[in-house]
């Protein structure tokens, strides 16, 4: 079927029989011409890459601009020490940081749906597993359930943030990741709508603005908020809590502010954080070293090479 | 229709889909369609990717490319140090391209055989890519097909010979164009099938009179 709205999966998941995720998984065996296992596979490829991301995440890296690099370590340790939002928050928060710096550190992530989104769903996703001892098979569930969310949302209105701002980009990201939570804990198919509402409403008219254009500042944080909004939205949605505004107003009036956001808060660094004094001299201390960087040497390249990363290691 | 996996990927190095894993792309395919090791390479950035692109790594994704190396490779970061080791030469400059996407880049490239082949292409966001220049004619194609990239002359009827070719291997065609520079220049003919071409048609279009050069291009994963 066509994933082009959230009302109508439902719909065809209730005719059916089935769940929501079982409706995206059919949809991506039909729309590629794969078997089941082929398309679970794949899924299960890219939970693989979260999971291993987050375990060799050790907070040495600093990215190519040094503005990135050790705070999902320090959030980490800080979760052992009572911090106000209990254990779990804190370990949510530490993962999409920790998430956010890989990806920003040149390291392997799962763009989801963007790379600058990267962290929101293994942040929310990597903890409950480890704490609630989830199946594999139960987390590629969730990831369809989230893959069929950001379809809608990318259809009916954009998830890029130079399209829709950082509300499409993080925005949605929290959405998916609200939705495969409430399936984690058996909410029902309506639920994982309101989830997804109410995760979307909250963060709608978010801007992108990139501090020198770079998927940094405020990104890696961003991705934070994103987190724990869908934490906040699935909860809200198991307890019974109801959007107002169905999913699919939601998502369509997140297209329309999207498209009214002016150019200057759309990645292009011209305005919001970018555009601050301090974003700006960031920017042209990158301009500066850029000239550095670009006569590098062969010889000087191998030097720091052999100084950096002993022979064959990654 | 929207890709489940466009959505839940890709496996990607970071820092961004447009920026990095499509500039690896370019890269990538540019490597494939010189057909050999490239041993040389002059790279001139264009809009974004010359402004914001040593903080991107899009510099490195494109060399990363260029070695062969595929958008979740752990070495992209390392790969100007892999190319000093591997005999790849490059230099970087910054350019203004005409009528070209923010995201795009030119290779002028020397393969090991003294081949040299120029291309423009561009990163279009969430890592896909199209080329938009190929030895100097304008073309356009993403790289998301199987492709043939057939090089002739102007004088021939050399259409009719690959569409019999394919049909004999019932391959069937989804896009098709044909460019060329000038009148009675050299033709490119692009077309995009939904399966691969076997090889022995391709090798028979190579031999027909008035081919130059045939490429085939295999989808990527």
């Amino acid at each position: 079927m066509n994933l082009d709205s959230m009302q109508e999966i439902v719909a065809a998941a209730r005719r059916e029989g089935k769940r929501f995720w079982e409706i995206i998984l059919e949809t991506d065996m039909e729309n590629r011409g794969v078997s089941r296992g082929e398309s679970l596979d794949k899924m299960a490829k890219n939970w693989h890459t979260m999971k291993e991301a987050s375990e060799v995440y050790t907070g040495e890296r600093r990215s190519l601009s040094g503005l990135s690099g050790g705070q999902g370590k320090l959030m980490h340790d800080y979760a052992a020490k009572a911090p106000i939002g209990g254990e779990f928050m804190a370990q949510v928060i530490a993962e999409a940081l920790a998430m956010g710096e890989s990806n920003a550190c040149m390291r392997r992530v799962v763009a989801a749906p963007t790379a600058g989104a990267c962290g929101v769903l293994p942040a929310v996703l990597i903890p409950l597993y480890w704490r609630e001892n989830l199946l594999e098979e139960k987390m590629l569930e969730a990831m369809f359930t989230a893959s069929g969310v950001g379809a809608v949302i990318a259809y009916r209105a954009c998830i890029s943030g130079a399209a829709g701002g950082c509300q499409a980009e993080i925005g949605s990201a929290s959405a998916m990741a609200a939705a495969a939570l409430v399936h984690l804990r058996g909410g029902t198919e309506s639920q994982i709508c309101h989830a997804v509402a109410m995760a979307l409403k909250n963060l709608m008219g978010l801007a992108c603005d990139p501090v020198a254009g770079l998927v940094e500042v405020p990104c890696i944080k961003r991705n934070v908020v994103g987190a724990v909004n869908a934490v906040a939205a699935a909860d809200m949605a198991l307890a019974g809590i109801e959007s107002r505004i169905p999913a699919d107003e939601v998502i369509d009036a997140m297209g329309e502010v999207g498209r009214r956001l002016p150019m200057e808060l759309r990645e292009t660094a011209l305005g919001g954080l970018a555009a601050t004094p301090t974003g700006r001299a960031v920017k042209e201390r990158m301009a500066s070293s850029k000239k550095k960087q670009r006569v590098l040497t062969i010889k000087d390249a191998r030097w720091r090479l052999e100084k950096r990363e002993p022979q064959g290691s990654k | 229709m929207i890709d489940v996996f466009d959505i839940m990927g890709p496996i990607m190095v970071g820092p961004s889909s447009s920026h990095t894993a499509g500039a690896v792309r370019i890269g990538r395919m540019a490597r494939t369609l010189l057909g050999e090791k490239p041993v040389k390479a002059e790279v001139y950035l264009h809009g974004s990717f010359a402004e914001t692109g040593v903080g991107h790594g899009t510099d490195k994704a494109l060399i990363a490319g260029l070695l062969g190396m595929a958008t979740d490779d752990l070495d992209i970061p390392n790969s100007f140090e892999i190319a000093g080791r591997r005999k790849l030469k490059f230099s970087f400059e910054e350019t203004e391209l005409r009528d070209a996407h923010p995201n795009s880049v030119k290779l002028v490239l020397t393969g090991e055989s003294g081949r040299k082949m120029k291309m423009q292409a561009s990163s279009i966001g969430g890592g896909r890519i199209m080329v938009d220049k190929l030895d100097g004619v304008d073309v356009s194609f993403s790289g998301d097909y199987h492709t043939l990239i057939i090089q002739n002359l102007d004088n021939q009827s050399n259409l009719s010979d690959v569409s019999t070719a394919l049909s004999l291997a019932r391959v069937n065609v989804a896009n098709m164009s044909m460019h060329r520079s000038a009148k009675g220049g050299n033709v490119m003919m692009i077309i995009e099938t939904d399966d691969p071409v076997p090889g022995y048609i391709v090798e028979l279009i190579e031999k027909q009179p008035g081919i130059l050069q045939v490429i085939h291009y295999v989808k990527e994963d």
